[in-house]
C-alpha cells in the first residue's frame, strides 16, 4: 500500500500567544516548531498500516525550507520517502495548499505506483481551514471523509477499500468506501511512537524531494491577527496546601456546584 | 439575497450548533430571513425551532434519493440550492459535517470557504468581513471573504442561538438534487445511538489532571472527588500522549471542549491549547505547586500546594459536609 501522508510545520505554543508588530504572523522567534497534532497521528497511522499490509509511507509537506524538520520528524518514526512542496515562506490558503499536493498525487502516479491513500490531519493547529483534504480529494475525484478516529484498511471484491469511524452527537458514525481515498484523521486515532534511534539517523541521511509550486492569492485574504480580549483576570491565591481547603469549600459553595 | 443555512437535524430535532448558524445566517442577509436545508424525512424538520431562530423558509431534501449522511451528495445538494435560488451566502455549523460538506462545496464550486467565522459584514463589495477562529479560537482572524455564493461556517461555541421577535411561518419546500453517482460513494453506513453516561463535553463539574498527576496511577483521587461533585475527570494533553488515560478523556484543542459550571484544574500548567478547551468553563479553580504557572491567569482562585495533599483533603472535606449535613 502506497500511502501519503500530509503534514504542516506549525509553530510549538506555551503559555501564551505573542503576536509580530505587524499582527500578521506570531512571534516565533522564541518557539520551536513541529507537526501539527493531527497529523502526527496521520504519520503514525500510515507507517502502522504499512507494517501490517506492507509498501511504502511517503511524507509530503508545504512549507519553507525549515519545514524540512518536519520531514524528518516523520521520517524517523517511519516514513521512507520526503517530499518537500517548497515556499518562500508566506502563508499559503487551502486553495493553492491543496493545487500543490494534487500536482504530488499526480507526479507520483506518473513516475511511480500512485498514492493508494492520502491520510491528512483533520485540520491545521494554526489555520483551522478544514478544507485541504476534500480540495485535494475533489480535484482528484477519490473519496474523502474527515474527523476520524478509527480506521480499517479492507479487501474488497473490487481491490481495497475503507472502514473509517468517528464521534456524531455523542454517538459514533461509520463510513466504508474504495481506495483510493482522501481520509483527514483526528489525534486520538492512535498513540503516536517515539522516534528510535536508528530512526533518527536514518531521517537525519535520507534525501528530500523538493518541488516548488506556485502560490496563488485566494478569495478569503488575512487582514489582521489579534488575540481576544481575556475574561479573566489573575487567580486570587485561596491559600496553601490543605489549609486551604475550607476557603475552597466556601468558595465551591457560594457558586452553588456543591451536591 | 438569499442566504442558506444547512440546519443538522434528526428525530430528536435541530443541533444546538445549526440552530446558532441560523441566528448567524439571520444576521447576514441584511433583514431578510435566511432559508435553512434540511436532509431527511418531512417529519424531521423543527419548524418551530428553525422559524424561531429566522428562517422563514426551509429546502428539504427527502431521504428517498439521499438516505444517510453523504457529504458529497450534501454538498452538490447545496450548490444545487445555491444555484436556484441565487443565493448570495451558504452557512453551516462548524461541526464534523458542517466543515466538510462547506469544504465540498468550496472544491465543487471553485470558491474560497471560511471557516470558524464568529461574525460577518457586508463589505459594500459584494463580498463579507469576516472574524474567525484560528488555533480553536485562541487567536482572531480578521479577513475578507470573496465568493459567490460566499462560504463560511460558523464557530457555534461562540455564537449564540437567537430567538427571533416575530417568527415567520415556516414555508417548506421540497428540493430533488441533481446527483453524480460517485456523490453517493461516502456514505454513513451506520450511525450508533447516543452514549449513555456523564459526557465529558455536558458535564457540569470537570476535575482535570495534567502533568502533576504524576502518573497513571495517580488519578483515584481525583476520580472519587469528581464522583463527589458529580462530574466527570479531564485530563491534558500531555496526559493522553503519554498513554496514562484515554484520549477521549482529553480536554484542549485537539480533544474535547467544555462548558462546565466548575473545572478544577489540579496539576496542570496551562498550555494555551488546553485553554482552548476550557475556556468555556464558568468557574476555574486551580490547584498547583506552582504560583507562577500560566493557568492562573485564567483562573479565579487557585490553591497553591501538591494535588497530592490538596485532593483527599478536599474528598475528606466533601465527605464530613454530607455526612453532617
Amino acid at each position: 500500500m502506497e500511502i501519503g501522508v500530509c503534514v504542516k510545520r506549525v509553530p510549538m505554543v506555551g503559555g501564551k500567544i505573542v503576536l509580530t508588530a505587524d499582527a500578521q504572523e506570531l512571534d516565533t522567534r522564541m518557539s520551536g516548531f513541529t507537526i501539527s497534532p493531527h497529523e502526527e497521528c496521520a504519520v503514525e497511522e500510515a507507517v502502522q498500516i504499512t507494517e501490517r499490509l506492507g509498501g511504502t509511507v511517503s511524507v509530503i509537506t508545504l512549507g519553507p525550507e525549515a519545514a524540512a524538520d518536519q520531514l524528518r520528524e516523520a521520517l524517523a518514526l517511519g516514513a521512507k520517502r520526503a517530499v518537500l512542496l517548497e515556499t518562500d515562506g508566506r502563508e499559503w490558503g487551502p486553495i493553492a495548499t491543496a493545487a500543490a499536493i494534487v500536482a504530488e498525487v499526480r507526479r507520483h502516479a506518473a513516475d511511480g505506483p500512485g498514492y493508494d491513500l492520502l491520510l491528512c490531519g483533520n485540520e491545521a493547529a494554526d489555520t483551522g481551514d478544514y478544507q485541504v483534504g476534500f480540495r485535494v480529494a475533489c480535484a482528484l475525484g477519490w473519496p474523502c471523509v474527515t474527523g476520524i478516529k478509527n480506521l480499517e484498511i479492507t479487501e474488497t471484491e473490487t481491490g481495497a477499500g475503507a472502514r473509517a469511524r468517528r464521534e456524531y452527537r455523542g454517538g459514533e458514525e461509520t463510513f466504508e468506501f474504495g481506495l483510493p481515498a482522501v481520509i483527514c484523521v483526528k489525534e486520538g486515532i492512535n498513540l503516536p511512537r517515539y522516534p528510535s534511534l536508528p530512526g533518527r539517523l536514518r531521517a537525519k541521511r535520507a534525501e528530500i524531494e523538493r518541488y516548488e509550486p506556485q502560490w496563488q492569492q485566494e478569495g478569503l485574504r488575512k487582514r489582521s491577527l489579534r488575540v481576544p480580549a481575556a475574561e479573566r483576570k489573575q487567580a486570587t491565591v485561596l491559600g496553601t496546601g490543605a489549609d486551604a481547603v475550607p476557603a475552597l469549600i466556601g468558595v465551591l459553595e457560594e457558586w452553588g456546584v456543591l451536591p | 439575497m438569499t442566504v442558506l443555512c444547512l440546519a443538522e437535524t434528526d428525530a430528536d430535532g435541530a443541533a444546538d450548533a445549526s440552530l446558532r448558524a441560523l441566528s448567524f445566517a439571520t444576521g447576514l442577509a441584511g433583514g431578510a430571513p435566511p432559508a435553512a436545508v434540511v436532509f431527511g424525512p418531512a417529519d424531521h424538520v423543527p419548524r418551530d425551532a428553525l422559524a424561531a431562530h429566522g428562517a422563514a423558509a426551509a429546502y428539504l431534501i427527502e431521504p428517498g434519493q439521499l438516505a444517510g449522511y453523504a457529504p458529497q451528495a450534501w454538498a452538490r445538494a447545496l450548490a444545487g440550492l445555491a444555484a436556484h435560488t441565487g443565493a448570495g451566502a451558504v452557512v453551516a455549523a462548524a461541526t464534523d459535517r458542517g466543515n466538510e460538506v462547506m469544504a465540498y462545496l468550496g472544491a465543487l464550486t471553485g470558491q474560497p470557504m471560511a471557516a470558524n467565522c464568529v461574525s460577518a459584514e457586508p463589505d459594500g463589495d459584494g463580498g463579507y468581513q469576516v472574524v474567525r477562529h484560528r488555533w480553536a479560537g485562541l487567536l482572531l482572524e480578521d479577513a475578507s471573504l470573496a465568493g459567490s455564493p460566499a462560504l463560511m461556517t460558523v464557530a457555534t461555541e461562540a455564537v449564540p442561538a437567537v430567538a427571533v421577535a416575530e417568527p415567520s411561518t415556516l414555508a417548506v419546500h421540497p428540493y430533488a438534487p441533481d446527483l453524480d453517482a460517485d456523490d453517493l460513494r461516502v456514505r454513513a453506513t451506520e450511525t450508533a445511538g447516543h452514549s449513555s453516561g456523564a459526557s465529558l463535553a455536558t458535564a457540569r463539574v470537570v476535575v482535570g489532571g495534567g502533568r502533576g498527576v504524576g502518573g497513571p496511577d495517580g488519578f483515584a483521587p481525583l476520580e472519587e472527588l469528581a464522583g463527589l461533585l458529580g462530574g466527570v475527570v479531564g485530563v491534558s494533553r500531555v496526559v493522553t500522549s503519554e498513554g496514562w488515560r484515554p484520549h477521549r478523556q482529553q480536554v484542549g484543542q485537539t480533544g474535547t471542549k467544555i462548558t462546565p459550571e466548575l473545572y478544577l484544574a489540579c496539576g496542570i500548567s496551562g498550555a494555551i491549547q488546553h485553554m482552548a478547551g476550557c475556556a468555556g468553563a464558568k468557574h476555574i479553580v486551580v490547584v498547583n505547586t506552582d504560583p507562577g504557572a500560566p493557568i492562573l491567569a485564567h483562573a479565579d482562585y487557585a490553591v497553591v500546594g501538591d494535588l497530592g495533599e490538596v485532593i483527599p483533603a478536599v474528598v475528606a472535606a466533601l465527605k464530613a459536609r454530607s455526612a453532617g449535613g
